[in-house]
């Protein structure tokens, strides 16, 4: 031994310094300890966010994930620690966010002898993890780190997981952190082959009818402006996924609105009239597609993608462009010749006009009784500033806010996409508030979901992050019922909630708290909200039996999109 | 159409690496039918053949999805007709069972005793799935009393080097 050395413990912090980590995301624990007492040292370098679970403390690392663009970090103890943490690697897995966690494992002896708090989280998260590894030996433990952050963040972005056993955190070792740049098995970034340009572009330049999706890969791949540049030359309509939603701003001429279940009406509709498809960063997943043997058949299909295993995977492409989103749009638009698209984009306008009419109108400026999910978010687009950041749990809440929010700027939206994990919303909002205490961020959330992560209150109290919490609450699992009331004969099986005063716990919480019943309080209510300092917590009690229409329903094609 | 397949894997010697290309087929529901792991022609790469009864689409899919795995180099995969292949299969016979008639089989496949001890021998057969599967119905008359056979092991016939990869 000499003087130089540190404890393991104290190398997984200062490595995280290293990687420019802001935030540790966390819950203590005995196998974890020794990396909390090394801690202590270092907490005027890094923040460490204690949360109430740590399911918590991995949904919040997301939303600071998602929002920064940055690697979310999070740590917890072996066992049920680390189990824990599970939901929100499959999560983050499935959603491709760059997440860092760490868990602290029972000596290394103890390994396979259901030792106290053993749990074989490698095993456990192999398949919710982009990768993972278990770190024996002290001097192992920064390049892990430090190949973690470089897979974790690049490519296609994921969760990675490195378990640390606790002799590792003690035993002495040098601190050198080199960062990996490169690992030789592992190609994160395909070289786009300019023949598949010309191809792409040769289809572009003939089409008739040519229709853009964008998904989170255009955020991922921060090809932004290289989307917007190519949509003003070419003029081409063009619509979001859920994750991809904010990567061009709703008030961008070609934009046509949302795809999907719950998405709008044109966009669904007309995927099946297109005669050439362009989809970019986005996966097809099977509630954009619906009945994917009824999708899009009769389109040439152009696919920008950054993962060869999704090319093919769902919807065979014509022209697979494969590589970085950026690359290949900056390649394209040299090639694409200016047009407009005037009669093709009057079929948009003539649908979305059709789903105003019957749709929207009554979600957003209802005349019946009880409170619509739709008009509480009417009035944070009043009151909202342009890059408000919108949190949203899952149910029929995250459908209606997602409709009607108006996103003007990237990573603005925050929500569980591919797993539609109850419980995310209120800790990713804690984490996205942490990125920029400046910002706006607004949580919406279900009476059923809020119960998921509820103490996470408590996180949000500790940090006293102005986290503006909604709870629209129905006073059911919304979403689930609308299924029971549509396709099981108004069976409601459990789906109705005796509900606590939330008023009450949110107030016990130290939050500022507001409950509004009736339609003549909202506006102001909402205005309040906005311009409190702090933490608030705002119910709105709405309509019970209400539900989100358009509608895809399972099994359909996007066609079939129902009004009601 | 399903076929047979074979999946040709070069990967990084990771702790856990087969578990995560299990994973892949356990998921899907597939069948592994064959599986073995060896090093490669370079120190540390390991070379994992699997055999799989699919269609091209799912064996495009499935390698794929392999080629996804942080720690793997490169999967190829191959119809029979591309690979040249090999299996060894054991036989053990009491030894009350040896007569004339054994002999001429044993001639007849190829195979050969590879051990006798006081109660029964052994006998050793490689070939192809057919051929062993053959010997092992002809050798049913003699009483087996233990059978086992290995996965493949296969060499591609087109001319690809994992070095490109590297
Ligand atoms: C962890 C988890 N469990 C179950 C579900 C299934 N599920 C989807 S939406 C929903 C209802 C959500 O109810 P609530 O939070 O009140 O939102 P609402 O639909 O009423 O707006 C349920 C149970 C889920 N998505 N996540
Ligand atoms: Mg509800």
């Amino acid at each position: 031994m000499n003087d130089s050395q540190i404890r393991g413990a104290e190398i997984v912090i200062k490595s995280l310094v290293a990687e420019n980590a802001k935030f540790i995301f966390g819950y203590p624990g005995g196998a974890i300890m020794p990396v909390y007492d090394a801690l202590y040292d270092y907490m005027d370098q890094i923040q460490h966010i204690l949360t109430r679970h740590e399911q918590g403390a991995i949904h919040a690392a997301q939303g600071y994930a998602r929002v920064s663009g940055k690697v979310g970090v999070c740590m917890a103890t072996s066992g049920p620690g680390a189990t824990n943490l599970i939901t929100g690697m499959a999560d983050a897995l499935i959603d491709s966010t760059p997440l860092v966690c760490i868990t602290g494992q029972v000596l290394s002896p103890l390994l396979g002898t259901d030792a106290f708090q053993e749990t074989d989280v490698v095993g456990i998260s192999m398949p919710a993890t982009k990768w993972n590894i278990q770190v024996r030996r002290v001097e192992d433990i920064a390049p892990a780190i430090a190949k973690g952050f470089h897979i974790a963040r690049s490519g296609r972005p994921g969760p990675v997981l490195i378990d640390i056993t606790k002799d590792a955190q003690v035993a002495l070792g040098d601190y050198n952190y080199v960062p990996c740049l490169n690992i030789r098995s592992y190609r994160p970034y395909p070289k786009v082959e300019d023949s598949v340009i010309d191809a792409a572009a040769e289809l572009i330049n003939n089409a008739k009818r040519p229709y853009l999706l964008y998904g989170q890969g255009v955020i991922l791949g921060k090809a932004e402006s290289q989307l917007k540049a190519f949509l003003d030359k070419t003029g081409i309509p063009a619509a979001c996924t859920l994750l991809g939603t904010g990567a061009l701003s709703e008030e961008h001429p070609n934009y046509v609105g949302k795809l999907g279940m719950h998405g709008n009406y044109a966009p669904n509709m007309l995927t099946n009239k297109c005669d050439v498809l362009i989809s970019v960063g986005m996966r097809f997943d099977d509630r954009v597609t619906g009945d994917v043997k009824r999708y899009a058949k009769q389109a040439k299909v152009i696919h920008l993608e950054l993962d060869p295993a999704e090319i093919n995977k769902i919807v065979k492409a014509d022209v697979p462009v494969l590589g970085d989103c950026k690359v290949s749009l900056e390649k394209l638009v040299e090639k694409v010749e200016k047009k407009e698209h005037p009669e093709w984009f009057k079929q948009f306008r003539a649908l979305e006009a059709e789903e105003k009419r019957v749709v929207v109108g009554n979600d957003l400026s209802p005349t019946k009784n009880g409170l619509t999910m739709g008009e509480v978010i009417r009035h944070i687009n009043e009151f909202k500033a342009d890059d408000a950041i919108l949190v949203t749990d899952v149910g029929q809440h995250q459908m209606v806010a997602w409709r009607y929010f108006e996103y003007k700027t990237s990573r603005t939206q925050v929500t569980s996409g591919g797993l539609g994990t109850m419980g995310f919303s209120l800790p990713a909002a804690l984490g996205a508030q942490l990125h920029d205490y400046s910002k706006e961020v607004i949580c919406v959330v279900g009476d059923g979901g809020i119960q998921m992560t509820i103490q996470e209150l408590g996180a949000i109290m500790q940090t006293k992050a102005p986290v503006k919490v909604v709870l629209l609450n129905n006073n059911f699992l919304g979403m689930v019922r609308q299924w029971q009331q549509l396709f099981f004969d108004k069976r409601y099986s459990f789906t109705e909630l005796d509900n606590p005063d939330f008023i009450k716990i949110a107030e016990a919480y130290n939050f500022k708290v507001q409950i509004v019943d009736e339609r003549v309080d909202l506006r102001q209510a909402v205005a309040e909200m906005f311009v409190h300092d702090g933490p608030y917590f705002l119910e709105v009690k709405v309509e019970k039996e209400d539900n989100v229409f358009p509608m895809i329903a399972t099994g359909s094609s996007v066609e079939e999109v129902r009004l009601k | 159409m399903k076929r047979r397949y074979t999946i040709s894997v070069f990967t990084e010697n990771f702790i856990g690496i087969l578990s995560r290309i299990t994973l892949i087929f356990t998921r899907r529901g597939i069948n592994i039918d064959g599986f073995t792991a060896s090093e490669s022609r370079e120190e540390g790469i390991y070379r994992i053949t699997i055999e799989v009864n699919t269609t091209e689409e799912q064996v495009i899919q499935l390698s794929r999805q392999i080629e996804k795995i942080i720690d793997v180099i490169k999967a190829f995969y191959y119809v029979d007709d591309e690979m040249v292949f090999q299996e060894i299969a054991l036989y053990k016979i009491p030894i009350d069972s040896i007569d004339p008639g054994l002999e001429k089989v044993i001639r007849q496949y190829n195979a050969k005793i590879i051990s006798a001890e006081k109660d029964f021998v052994v006998i050793e057969m490689t070939g192809h799935k057919e051929d062993t599967q053959d010997l092992l119905e002809v050798l049913k008359e003699f009483n087996v009393l233990e059978f086992v056979r290995s996965g493949r092991v296969a060499v591609a016939k087109p001319m690809v080097s994992i070095d490109k990869y590297l």
